[in-house]
């Protein structure tokens, strides 16, 4: 065993990396909960994701292209959903499963033919200078554009719920969709867009695990990300940047645990690798008190009746 | 336009029906998905559906058809509880696998010795693993207010790292020429589960009998049952008759870990023989679409226990004869599970289509 | 003539198995305020949900200074100069009040602009109040404040105002009608839903009255009496329910020194309260919606768990005892809201007896259910409380309102409790059955039982209760004598004018 074989900047990178996937799910999921809805099918839509980013991107040769084909992928499956929630007034905890049941299949068969291939490399950052700086460089400017992108997409969504219209209109929906719909709000129509959006979000996060984290495909690679990052959102009590402390806390669970593999500490991998869903439950048992900052709406059908 | 217009009460012929309608709309699109995979689809549905039960080889099918129904509905049974009153557990799967491991455990502790007692043992064994698996998250719940969808769906991770720490660790088997899983119970008369192994008949099927039976008369005719039914139809109104959600959580919950891990037990004491790092095979959450499919009734639930194994056994030959892909058989059942949910709104809704004029 | 500011004509609205308006016509004119005046039922609610653009008409057409007029959406209604207060207010707990009018208009102005318009607005009309305060914070009236600033932001030609005073203190109605006259001095047309005759007369130039749907009439409410109004409202006239004069029995029921902390965020804790009621006797509990009726009545039927000492039934401690145990002792209750709390809205009316009727009736025997006398159970309630429907096989949510609160009211009465605790019994229910249920809970006291009536209907207690206290933020008033009582000091026992700012218009 040797943990000062463990080099601490490389520990900070690799955690950015780790959490992304988390990370671009769980934002998606807290735009879709604060509109009121509660998609319990995240798993789905990444592993969905995972698999048309990845297709497209060995099918083009653009790792671009592959993620933008994820996006579109996670908010295709998510339209399922915004069906049987929306439109036929399915229970969302039912329908949530149902999509990542179907995903998880729909994933299978799809990437029969693209196990074991390696998929093009996503450009990373290089700036000059300023990658190469010791500590700095490597944990802040050497990543690939997908991180950034994920940091910004939180700082934007702070921004949208806190100082914009929109943002009040989606807030007020899933607060109370009767008094929004009393308003003349589109109640459906805002949250059909909210779960679409976090479709795109989890597929990204999907694509980022089979384009960059791992990177190939693997049936079922998600392994419970889609759920953690559900799990992450009650954590962050619904607050963007929360949500961002949170992945970055997992990311370094993972990562740290698969350190500690790689050293060869005396635990057991097995136990290592259970940690971060350990974690995980603890994490929900110590936050789960405070319900407080839940959306009023969280989860309930919504029927303009009269 | 399409207009909903709430029922106003839920309407009997549709809750019958609908299953039988997403059955037939699977087949449909399901057939359509082979077809896109460049497989005939008529033969491909006849394969799967027809085959196993009126096929040349029924006589081997038919006895499969137990051995993969049985943990299902076994599964099912229990889930429904909850699914009735709120209580979504979403990590059977994981209490399947635990209950193997401490049933199989139990069994494994007494080798070589051959004794009646060893398999009631084993039984017991089981059961309470599921249970204390699941009693996680119900206590999680009860103390603190977990979300027990997201714990017990956790605990599916932690027990699939349990198990292969289990094969390659504390259950391996000495004899085992170093390869991970456990001793073969196959071999071992006094903790072996097959009643009639040509029939498909083992403790688990005689397992999910009963507890078919016994959900029906706790579900209709017992006041804990009506309580549950309560519970989920209007949680105000159930404490205002007197549930103590607290209790009732630590019932469903522990009933259903307990089932699952009867299934798991019954499983890896017959059909699978020893744990090993690939025992599971999603059972815990194809039971999931059992439950739903059944209409969370214990009749139904027996009813779309045999139509999911069918298609299990059915995805398998066709695997075989017509190189259908195993993964199409998965994307199958989710499809029923997705029609299930969208055909659902007709028990409560009537759809019509609007003839207002514009004003 | 000149012409009036909106003009209904004809509209009709049918929804499946009902006529909520048929060929509905008058007019509202310029600085007027209209009195829309009828049962709960009579179709009022829809009329104006039609007016506001939430509901299209099936036939018929509205015409706003003589333009044709039909709002498509909410929206477009509020462009043309219409606002709407509702009744059950369409505000949002968790955001702030500024936030809250901010998503009722079309074009706010930035928050901080916004927040100085309120302050100023609010001073200008009376109704004082803070922007930055949170929604779910705020006392009934204050909420309603937070509605009629949203609405006068927008300098609305037409104001619809739907049953405002049911959450009010006299002392706060008193506050309203000011606001509102200034409103109608300002030129600003007032159209007002409300089945309370006095404040019409007091308040109103005009009034049409709607029954089953239909215009059955329209009069100056100042020149008509008020039982003349009640009359075209109603249809007959109605017999007043009759009080037996009796002998008060022991001590049925007594909470000393009850504390319980708010279940919820936006929940009322319940402070020292003290309350006795004797066998025979009626205490009306009245007080604004939202001061701690839901909690009083969760910690009298078992839901909520106290210090055992704190609540006794005759002279018992049962503050530790959950609902089956006290039902099995004879405290019984009926709570406000009827689906989802006192009754399952998708099971039978059946499943619906047993619910809370397996202790005392028998239904149950060690622990399995006797679905047979649970029925005929029901059957029983259906028939001695006039419940209207095709049996007991129906799911409670396919009855009106007024019929499934007969029937809950019924299923409590007819299992004999010693003491009877019910929340807003009349509450939507149409008159005829609202005197029938009051019949039955004065009968039910006559017959020797403890009744607590918590009700926001301060007619209705005076009609029915011996003492009289008023809930106030979880405290409740010291019970007096009903008969006597004025208005003032009722109003004061609820609380005057709830600590609410009275700014001088």
């Amino acid at each position: 065993m040797d943990i000062s074989a463990i080099n601490p900047v490389l520990l900070v990178a690799s955690l950015m990396v780790a959490a992304t996937p988390i990370l671009l799910a769980a934002i998606g999921e807290l735009v879709v909960e604060r509109a009121g809805v509660l998609n319990l099918g995240v798993e789905g839509m990444m592993i969905i994701g995972a698999i048309s980013g990845f297709a497209i991107a060995v099918e083009t040769g653009s790792p671009l292209l592959g993620f933008i084909a994820s996006a579109i992928g996670g908010a295709m499956l998510s339209l399922l959903f915004v069906f049987l929630t929306q439109v036929v007034l399915a229970n969302q905890v039912a329908s949530g499963l149902a999509l990542t049941l179907f995903g998880l299949g729909l994933s299978a068969l799809m990437g029969q033919r693209y196990v074991g291939v390696r998929p093009p490399q996503t450009a990373h950052l290089d700036i000059p200078f300023l990658s190469d700086m010791p500590v700095l460089g490597p944990i802040l400017f050497s990543h690939d554009p997908i991180l950034y992108l994920s940091i910004a997409i939180v700082a934007s969504i702070w921004a949208v719920l806190k100082y914009t219209r929109a943002g009040l209109i989606l807030r007020a929906v899933g607060e109370n969709h009767d008094a929004a719909h009393a308003l003349g709000y589109k109640v459906v129509r805002i949250r059909i867009m909210a779960i679409m959006f976090g479709g795109a979000c989890a597929g990204l996060g999907g694509a980022y695990i089979s384009l960059v984290r791992v990177p190939q495909w693997t049936e079922g690679m998600t392994a419970g990300v889609g759920w953690i990052a559900l799990a992450l959102v009650v954590f962050a009590s619904w607050k963007p940047w929360r949500v961002l402390l949170g992945a970055y806390l997992f990311g370094g669970v993972t990562v740290v645990q698969l350190n500690l593999q790689a050293a060869g500490v005396a635990i057991p991998v097995e136990y290592l690798a259970m940690s971060p869903y350990l974690i995980t439950i603890i994490v929900l048992v110590i936050l789960s008190k405070d319900k407080s900052s839940a959306p009023a709406s969280l989860g309930r059908i919504f029927h303009a009746s009269h | 336009m399409i207009v909903l217009e709430k029922r106003p009460q839920p309407s009997r012929a549709w809750s019958l029906a609908t299953p039988l309608v997403a059955v037939l709309a699977t087949m449909v699109f399901g057939g359509l998905l082979f077809a896109v995979l460049g497989k005939n689809p008529v033969e491909a549905i006849r394969i799967i559906f027809y085959d196993p039960l009126f096929g040349e080889f029924a006589f081997y099918y038919r006895p499969q058809l137990l051995v993969k129904g049985a943990p299902l509905v076994l599964i099912a049974i229990g889930l429904s509880l909850g699914f009735k009153a709120g209580i979504w557990n979403i990590g059977a799967e994981g209490q399947y696998i635990i209950g193997a491991i401490t049933g199989a455990g139990v069994g494994l502790a007494f080798y070589p010795l051959e004794a009646w007692y060893i398999f009631p043992l084993m039984v017991i064994g089981g059961a309470l693993g599921g249970w204390a698996w699941a009693m996680i998250p119900a206590l999680l719940k009860v103390r603190f207010g977990t979300n027990e969808i997201l714990v017990s769906l956790m605990l599916v991770y932690v027990a699939e790292q349990l198990l292969a720490s289990m094969s390659l660790g504390l259950l391996k088997n000495p004899d085992g020429f170093g390869f991970p899983g456990s001793r073969n119970l196959n071999d071992y008369a006094s903790a072996n589960s097959w009643i009639s192994q040509d029939a498909g008949m083992h403790w688990g099927v005689v397992a999910a009998m009963i507890a078919v039976i016994f959900s029906y008369i706790l579900l209709n005719r017992h006041m804990l049952g009506f309580h549950i039914r309560l519970t989920g139809e209007a949680p105000r109104a159930a404490k205002f008759a007197g549930v103590n959600p607290g209790r009732l959580i630590l019932f469903c919950l522990g009933a259903s870990g307990a089932l699952a891990g009867l299934a798991g037990l019954f499983e890896v004491a017959g059909p699978t023989g020893q744990i090993s790092i690939d025992f599971n095979v999603g059972y815990g959450f194809t039971a999931i679409i059992v439950a739903f499919l059944g209409r969370l009734h214990p009749v139904g639930i027996l009813l779309a226990g045999a139509l999911m194994a069918l298609t299990y056994i059915g995805g398998e030959i066709a695997q075989s004869q017509m190189g259908l892909p195993a993964a199409a058989i998965q994307v199958f059942q989710g499809m029923l599970l997705f029609f299930l949910l969208a055909f659902d709104i007709l028990t409560n809704y009537r759809v019509r289509l609007n003839t207002r004029k514009v004003a | 003539m000149t012409t009036p500011l909106l003009s209904l004509q004809g509209l009709t609205k049918a929804y499946p198995g009902v006529i909520a308006n048929n060929n509905v016509s008058f007019d509202i004119g310029e600085g007027e305020v209209h009195a829309l005046l009828g049962e709960n039922g009579a179709g009022k609610s829809t009329l104006v949900k039609m007016i506001y653009g939430l509901v299209k008409p099936d036939s018929g057409q509205m015409l706003l200074r003589g333009q044709p007029f039909a709002p498509a959406e909410p929206r477009a209604a509020r462009t043309d100069g219409v606002a709407m207060v509702f009744q059950h207010f369409s505000l949002f707990d968790a955001l702030n009040v500024a936030e809250n009018i901010a998503l009722g208009m079309e074009t706010p102005p930035p928050m901080r602009d916004l927040a100085a318009k309120i302050r100023e607005v609010s001073e200008a009309y009376g109704l004082p109040l803070d922007p930055y305060r949170t929604v779910g914070d705020l006392s009934a009236g204050e909420r309603q404040r937070v509605e009629i600033i949203r609405c006068l932001l927008q300098d609305p030609k037409l104001l619809i105002m739907d049953e405002p005073t049911s959450v009010l203190t006299p002392q706060e109605v008193e506050i309203l009608f000011q606001t509102l006259q200034k409103l109608r001095a300002e030129g600003t047309s007032i159209l007002y839903i409300s089945h309370k005759l006095e404040e019409i007369r007091t308040l109103c130039d005009h009034a049409t009255v709607l029954r089953l749907g239909e215009n059955v009439g329209e009069c100056t409410p100042a020149d008509t009496t008020a039982s003349e109004m009640a009359e075209l409202m109603v249809g007959s006239s109605l017999k007043v329910p009759e009080r037996a004069g009796k002998e008060l029995g022991d001590v049925a029921l007594d909470i000393s020194g009850l504390s319980v902390p708010s279940p919820s965020a936006f929940g009322t804790a319940l402070k020292n309260v003290h309350l006795s009621v004797r066998k025979g006797e009626v205490l009306g509990i009245g007080g604004v919606a939202g001061n701690g009726q839901d909690e009083l009545l969760a910690v009298l039927s078992g839901e909520t768990l106290t210090e055992a000492d704190a609540v006794k039934l005759d002279g018992q401690p049962v503050g530790r005892l959950g609902p089956t145990q006290r039902r099995k002792l004879g405290l019984l209750s009926a709570p406000e809201e009827r689906l989802g709390h006192a009754a399952a809205p998708d099971m039978s009316l059946t499943e619906n007896a047993m619910l809370t009727g397996s202790v005392r009736e028998g239904l149950e025997t060690g622990g399995f259910l006797k679905w047979g006398e649970a029925e005929a159970f029901a059957e029983k309630i259906i028939k001695e409380f006039d419940v209207r429907t095709p049996g007991p096989d129906n799911a409670a949510r396919s009855l009106s309102g007024g019929n499934l609160q007969k029937f809950v009211v019924g299923r409590e009465v007819l299992q004999r409790p010693g003491v009877l605790v019910i929340n807003q019994p009349t509450w939507g229910v149409d008159a005829s059955a609202a005197a029938s249920i009051r019949q039955a809970i004065l009968d039910l006291a006559a017959g020797g039982a403890a009744v607590v009536c918590i009700s926001q209907d301060l007619d209705e207690l005076m009609e029915i209760s011996d003492r009289f206290a008023a809930l106030n933020e979880g405290r409740l008033s010291t019970p007096r004598d009903a008969s006597g009582l004025t208005v003032e000091e009722i109003g004061l026992m609820m609380g005057g004018a709830h600590g609410m700012e009275v700014a001088h218009v």
